[in-house]
């Protein structure tokens, strides 16, 4: 069936390379986007909870414009709008860059801080949910707004949220197919040409499919040995907090009243 | 021995003084014209019926809850908004809480050493020989890489003694230590807290065991509805209260 894939192209490749050069532009496209995303968002979720009033304004309208504008309208006024905002050196410095490139940087802009609005807010649902204790016993014993967040409030905070995050890199790697509609040829846009080239449909999208799901899967491994390396010893993992009856009856019985929030 | 200390804490001056204290939530008051003098060295016990705000209190002693108006001097600085005060304060102020408040995620010598490391600039070894020290006077020295959720409740309160310790404090509150434990885990951490006042440590204790206070407190402050009701050493009070709600209040935890 995918025999296809294996046929010479054209330019004296093989249809596969071509897939196969797409997933290196989505897999490229979705890390360094996540860590855009992880590190803004981790940045903007604490800010929605800090007293500070400033602080506190950016990063909701942070959320509210990265949340709600689709993916596909971003992609565009990053690619076509934004150079045409700043400064023409900039504005032309960009229209220069070499092909790939030009297409890539604005999409990885735009993934990044796409994905950084709903890492933020599931950072501060995080937040919230601890217990207000932790935070009173860090101030008790002198420890300021940056420790208290630094070495308490966020290191807990993400064990919570992170079966929810686990969905954010699947997400960011799925989106990374908006990339095409601004010339970035990774994976859809591959299977499109190769669909194209042969009239192939079904291999074409079918390849590109599977290895889809098999990036879903492995993302989906990671974040469960992650979850493992970092559970608090003593306590049930977060995934098997979201359904009870999933998780070991006599272990979920034994956590102390000062752990249930962390489940 | 207990009156000993009663007397020589009158004569040298207060650390904690409270002069008209009011603290509202929203239009309920939960304290009203609130006067007390902590001397050095000093053991209160506060005690009172659910609801009158001794917990209020005490937590507003290290500034945990922002008091609405009155003066609150603590070691000479008066507790105000400004920040760098409210931490020197709380350096010097530590707290054990009913629900204990460990830091789930950092183990037992981890949870003792953050602040001090953080706070006082400690190195780590430093740290860590104070914390191994501090557990082992509440005699859990052998659990010290264990995480908090692996101890029993007793020994949990125990670590967050300990872990108020190693700031070094001159004076600890204590908001009902052992109303969240097990019975038979009580005794532990009384034991603790007993070896702690011998040491002449300033106590504040919200507690309602009357065995503690008989042994350690130089005053017994009962709270009712947001003031303070009565004031005594122990023995007079818990023998003769002289006044009403302190009398009923006592038929009713006394059994």
């Amino acid at each position: 069936m995918f025999g296809v894939l294996f046929e010479q192209t054209a330019d004296g490749q093989r249809y596969i390379d071509w897939l196969l050069s797409g997933l290196g532009w989505t897999l490229a496209l979705a890390f360094f986007g996540w860590w855009i995303a992880f590190g803004i968002g981790v940045v903007v979720g604490v800010g929605r909870t800090v007293k500070n009033r400033l602080f506190s304004t950016l990063a909701r309208l942070y959320v509210e414009i990265f949340r709600n504008i689709p993916v596909l309208v971003q992609m565009f006024l990053w690619y076509f709008v934004f150079p045409e905002v700043v400064p023409s050196a900039i504005g032309n410095a960009i229209k220069e860059m070499p092909p790939p490139w030009a297409s890539f940087f604005p999409a990885l802009l735009c993934l990044g801080l796409y994905t950084a609005s709903r890492i933020a807010e599931q950072v501060r649902a995080g937040i919230e949910a601890l217990p207000r204790g932790q935070v009173e016993a860090a101030n008790a014993l002198g420890l300021g707004g940056y420790p208290t967040y630094r070495y308490i409030v966020v290191p807990q905070a993400l064990r919570l949220i992170l079966p929810s995050l686990t969905s954010e890199v699947m997400g960011i790697y799925k989106n990374t197919s908006v990339a095409l509609t601004i010339g970035l040829m990774e994976l859809t846009a591959q299977a499109r040409q190769i669909s194209e080239a042969t009239f192939q449909t079904f291999s074409a999208f079918g390849a590109a499919t599977i290895a889809y799901l098999c990036l879903a899967l492995i993302a989906y491994r990671g974040m469960t040995l992650i979850d493992r390396a970092v559970r608090i010893p003593g306590t049930t993992p977060a995934k098997l907090a979201v359904d009870p009856e999933l998780a070991d009856v006599q272990q979920a019985g034994a956590l102390p009243g000062a752990m249930e929030a962390v489940k | 021995m207990p009156h000993e200390n009663a007397s020589n804490a009158g004569q040298s001056a207060a650390i904690i003084v409270v002069e008209n204290m009011v603290k509202r939530f929203g239009s309920f008051t939960a304290l009203n014209n609130i006067n007390l003098e902590v001397g050095r060295g000093e053991k209160i016990v506060l005690c009172g019926p659910s609801g009158s705000g001794k917990s209020t209190l005490i937590r507003c002693i290290n500034h945990i809850e922002k008091h609405d108006g009155g003066r609150i001097v603590v070691d000479g600085v008066e507790l105000t908004n400004r920040v760098a005060d409210i931490n020197g304060v709380r350096c010097e102020v530590g707290m054990v809480f009913q629900n204990f408040n460990l830091f789930p995620h950092l183990t037992v010598a981890e949870n003792c050493m953050l602040a001090p490391m953080k706070v006082r600039g400690i190195s780590h070894s430093e740290a860590r020989d104070r914390a191994l020290g501090l557990l082992n006077k509440v005699r859990i020295q052998d659990q010290a890489d264990k995480y908090p959720a692996q101890l029993s409740g007793g020994q949990q309160q125990r670590v967050a003694i300990a872990r108020a310790l190693c700031m070094q404090p001159k004076i600890m509150l204590f908001d009902e230590p052992t109303s969240a434990l097990d019975p038979e885990m009580v005794k532990e951490v009384l034991e603790t807290m007993v070896d702690l006042a011998r040491e002449g440590m300033t106590m504040v204790c919200v507690t309602h065991e009357m065995g503690f206070a008989r042994q350690v407190a130089d005053r017994v402050i009962f709270m009712d509805r947001g003031s303070i009701v009565e004031e005594a050493a122990p023995e007079p009070f818990f023998r003769a209260p002289r006044t009403e709600r302190a009398r009923s209040f006592l038929n009713q935890i006394i059994h």
